[in-house]
């Protein structure tokens, strides 16, 4: 199976195309089905605050080859308005679209890395890795 | 896409078998509101069993429906949550607290005959 390295989000439909295909590789990679079902969520989450708050953007996947361990890695790209507030968004329950809020900390939770990197009017990115256990 | 919904007596049955995109699961939710009032359905049975995402947003329409149905005198309950997922729901930081569930259809059923029938 050929690695597709990024999926566009641009319609509502891309949320559900980038969690299948985060699924796919996690599956190739050897995550078991609990693991699966976190980085989709976790990819669904991110591609949703793409589409919701910037509009487009982009979420891309990276197999990271290590010699004592192996995992997927997560990229979230958009060039919307950005987060003025990171500490504000990391906390359970705030959301500023009638959501439940558990979007970015709940990823968090999900993964086993998370960054985040955002200027007010630049854009934002969000990298998130899980490790095969 | 458009998710069936099956009136049993009172009840209604609805088993979610395709990957939730946010508008089918908007229109899923108008459409049992809407079934709901037509059937006058007293119970419902929403079996997520081949369901193997919900995230944030599915949840909310999920607590959601459930929360309206329950307006409308009708009692919902989810059945059929995969470990997976209900792991994953918890991590997120969702608890979906006043939803009822159950095993899988067959307690859904027994759960709502319970309460509804005493």
């Amino acid at each position: 199976m050929g690695f597709n390295p990024c999926v566009n989000i641009r319609k509502e439909w891309d949320i559900v195309g980038a969690r299948q295909l985060g699924r796919e590789h996690a599956k190739e990679l050897g995550f078991g089905t609990v693991d699966q079902a976190r980085i989709a969520t976790a990819i669904s989450e991110l591609a949703r605050n793409i589409y919701l708050y910037a509009g487009t953007g982009k979420v891309c996947f990276e197999i990271i080859n290590q010699l004592d361990k192996k995992g997927l890695k997560i990229i979230a790209v958009d060039k919307g308005p950005g987060i003025r507030d990171i500490s504000q968004v990391m906390q359970d329950g705030y959301s500023t679209s009638g959501g439940l809020g558990a979007g970015l900390p709940g990823v968090k939770r999900l993964m086993d890395h998370f960054e985040i990197r955002s200027d007010s009017g630049e854009g934002t990115e969000i990298e998130a890795i899980k490790w095969v256990r | 896409m458009r998710i069936p919904i099956l009136k049993l007596h009172n009840y209604l049955l609805i088993s979610i078998q395709i990957d939730l995109d946010d508008q089918t699961a908007i229109q899923f939710q108008e459409d049992l509101l809407n079934k709901i009032h037509k059937s006058g359905a007293t119970g419902v049975v929403i079996d997520l069993t081949s369901v193997d995402i919900i995230d944030s947003f599915i949840a909310k329409v999920l607590g959601d429906v459930v929360t309206m149905s329950d307006l409308m005198g009708a009692k919902v309950v989810l059945t059929g949550i995969q470990p997976a997922v209900a792991m994953t729901l918890i991590e997120l930081g969702i608890h979906l607290q006043d939803v009822q569930t159950a095993l899988d259809l067959e307690q859904g059923l027994i759960k709502l005959r319970q309460e509804l029938e005493g």
